[in-house]
């Protein structure tokens, strides 16, 4: 194959034809280049997704009480289920298989907003009442100060980290919030860090941004929520599956509240794990049928190949009758054929890969400017190396597929009907 | 050297009948020969020339080359042997339109696996030879007929093959040009190559040494061109 001769032949023989080559080129081209476009905007969707999801957890699950809908030992359904400190304590102590564990409540309620006061300036938060442990499960970062600790819990201390747009409006950039009180409720708090929206992105972390995280023994304490509970939210060990870890707690749950246990919807759950590999399944499913699209565009770009050289080998008729009867032999005539229908199909096929990896990374330059919180699911449209070699392979195998059917007419052109052709 | 004998080709016509276009030929060319072939169109003449040249094959008989027997070969035995012992000449040239004087010389070396520069030297020397050594780069559309054919030749001779064969070598030329390419084949045929040429031009085959005449495919008369003249 090295025959750098053979080459120079060859090369001859398409430079000499070009609007022919050009032709034959255009179908494998588009091909392969609607196949990296495809490939690459798959990959894209998904690392948009996949960055919104980013920064919670993937093994943790979030729990609520809602209205029970079976009825159970002389209980009436409709009962509304409220979780207390003794659940808290009652799983803690039952499931082992917990790594990280927050009994949570919301002033006002799930999303409820508070207007919270500091000297004159005032704005409308969220405030949280949680344990510590919150932070790994909703990724939550440290900008200045601490995080909630043990003590504040056990000591019921009236402490609060904020989140930074709260810092902002109720701050000017000089001041030091650290230290200083804001009233919540008309409850004076005594602000011990600022937090930051970790991993999270988007609007996830705009909401994490106005967020005020207290104990959540001083919440209850502070705003007469006696022993109530309105949500949990826990990650599962290591090795342990986060659906199983819910079951055993809602299984807990149940027993302790009197709900039956097959009501399925007593107890509300939301678990990150099941949403990942649901949504981990859809990119397979898309990236697949994107694969399989461009495939049969690339399929189509060969048999486009095939067709325009077995038009080439009928219009080169005479002349590979010439070739015949100067000597050239079967094999050589199917090698040249062959060889031509290689060197076309590699030759658009990379310029294909080239321009199509050029515009996917255009589009990439050109979002890399596109702010944290953008809405659009579309991030880093790209093709793995592995994908794009796979690609050139798939190039030379069609290359020889789109040759074989016309090298082998071509090869059985008799010289003398080929020079009687006139 | 060239024997043939009773060389019998049929070609099937419809399904079940057969034209019997060679009935028995038996010729022998001896090497160094000027011989031409003449006879009406359905002679058979073009089809002795194919089986010749071996580009076609043939039902009986026996074809014997430079004392090779050719029969039964493979397409890959048959393109060694016209790349060994046969130059072609055509009426309408069969240059490649894409390929430059020289390149079309050099191609049947290029079947011999002869490097780019070893065999385009040699092609070269052989335009020199035919006086078309400044037309080397150019392309056949740029040549005048006499001069495709003179290409043509050369193309032919470059593979030092023993037999010419010329197919209506003057067929596309005026007769000025005929001439000179009939000179061109005697020139040839002086240094050895024996030179066999299909025409049905009397001019033509009045400058061979031998005139085969062939009707319904036997041949009719063999013999020197003068002779046939005073036949005819």
């Amino acid at each position: 194959m090295i025959d750098i001769d053979k080459w120079k032949e060859i090369l001859l023989t398409l430079s000499k034809n070009k609007l022919r080559t050009a032709l034959t080129m255009f179908g494998v081209f588009w091909g392969i280049f609607m196949l990296v476009i495809m490939l690459g905007a798959g990959n894209g969707l998904q690392n948009g997704v996949m960055y919104e999801m980013a920064g919670v957890a993937t093994n943790s699950f979030w729990m609520w009480g809602s209205r029970t809908t079976v009825p159970y030992k002389g209980l009436k359904p409709g009962r509304f289920i409220r979780f207390n400190n003794d659940d808290t304590k009652a799983i803690l102590e039952n499931v082992k298989e917990l790594k990280h564990f927050s009994p949570c409540n919301q002033l006002g309620g799930y999303q409820g907003t508070n207007i919270v006061a500091r000297k004159n300036n005032s704005g409308t938060f969220n405030v949280m009442g949680l344990y510590p442990e919150i932070r790994y499960i909703e990724s939550v970062g440290i900008d200045a100060g601490r995080f909630l600790n043990e003590k504040d819990i056990s000591d019921n201390r009236k402490v609060a980290i904020i989140g930074q747009k709260v810092r902002d409006i109720l701050f000017t950039p000089d001041e030091d919030p650290i230290g200083d009180a804001i009233k919540i409720n008309g409850v004076y708090f005594k602000v011990v860090g600022v937090s930051n929206p970790g991993k999270r992105k988007g609007n996830s972390a705009d909401e994490e941004r106005e967020k005020i995280f207290i104990p959540i023994s001083t919440f209850q304490q502070a705003f007469n929520y006696g022993d109530k509970v309105g949500w949990y939210a826990a990650t599962a060990k290591d090795g342990y599956s986060a659906s199983i870890v819910e079951e055993k707690i809602k299984a807990i749950l149940k027993k302790r509240h009197k709900v039956a246990e097959e009501d399925q919807n007593a107890i509300g759950s939301y678990n990150s794990e099941e949403n990942y590999l649901e949504t981990l399944s859809i990119f397979t499913g898309i990236k697949s049928f994107v694969g399989i699209v461009g495939f049969l565009t690339l399929l189509a770009g060969s048999i486009g190949i095939a067709n325009i050289m077995l038009i080439i080998v009928k219009e080169r008729t005479k002349e590979i009758g010439v070739r015949k009867a100067l000597g050239a032999r079967p094999s050589n005539i199917i090698a040249m054929v062959l060889q031509e229908s290689v060197l076309l199909t590699i030759i658009s096929g990379f310029f294909g890969l080239v321009l199509g990896i050029m515009l996917l990374d255009t589009v990439s330059f050109a979002m890399s400017g596109m702010s944290d919180n953008s809405d659009v699911p579309f991030r880093n449209p790209e093709i793995s190396s592995a994908i794009a070699i796979g690609a050139l392979i798939i190039l030379i195998i069609t290359g020889i597929i789109a040759g074989l059917i016309p090298a082998s007419i071509a090869a059985k052109i008799k010289p003398v009907s080929a020079l009687s052709a006139e | 050297m060239v024997t043939l004998n009773s060389i019998n080709k049929s070609y099937p016509v419809g399904k079940s009948n057969y034209l019997h276009v060679l009935k028995g030929i038996d010729l022998v060319i001896d090497k160094g020969e000027l011989v031409s072939i003449m006879g009406p169109s359905g002679s058979g003449k073009s089809t002795l020339l194919n089986i010749l040249g071996i580009l076609d094959s043939y039902d009986d008989g026996e074809y014997i080359l430079e004392d090779v027997v050719m029969k039964n070969l493979s397409e890959k035995q048959s393109a060694f042997y016209r790349n060994k012992f046969l130059g072609f000449v055509f009426q309408s040239f069969n240059l490649l339109p894409f390929k430059n004087a020289m390149e079309n010389v050099a191609l049947p070396l290029y079947y011999q696996k002869v490097g780019r520069k070893d065999r385009n030297r040699i092609a070269l020397n052989y335009l020199d030879k035919f006086g078309l050594k400044d037309w080397a780069t150019h392309m056949p559309n740029e040549l005048s007929g006499g001069q495709k054919q003179r290409v043509a030749i050369a193309r032919a001779m470059i593979n030092k093959p023993s037999v010419i064969l010329a197919d209506e070598p003057t067929g596309a030329l005026d007769s000025h040009t005929s001439e000179e390419v009939m000179q061109i084949f005697r020139d040839v045929n002086k240094e050895g190559t024996t030179v066999i040429i299909v025409t049905h031009d009397r001019e033509v085959s009045g400058r061979t040494d031998r005139v085969i005449s062939l009707r319904d495919g036997i041949i009719e008369h063999s013999g020197n061109a003068e002779l046939n003249k005073e036949i005819a």
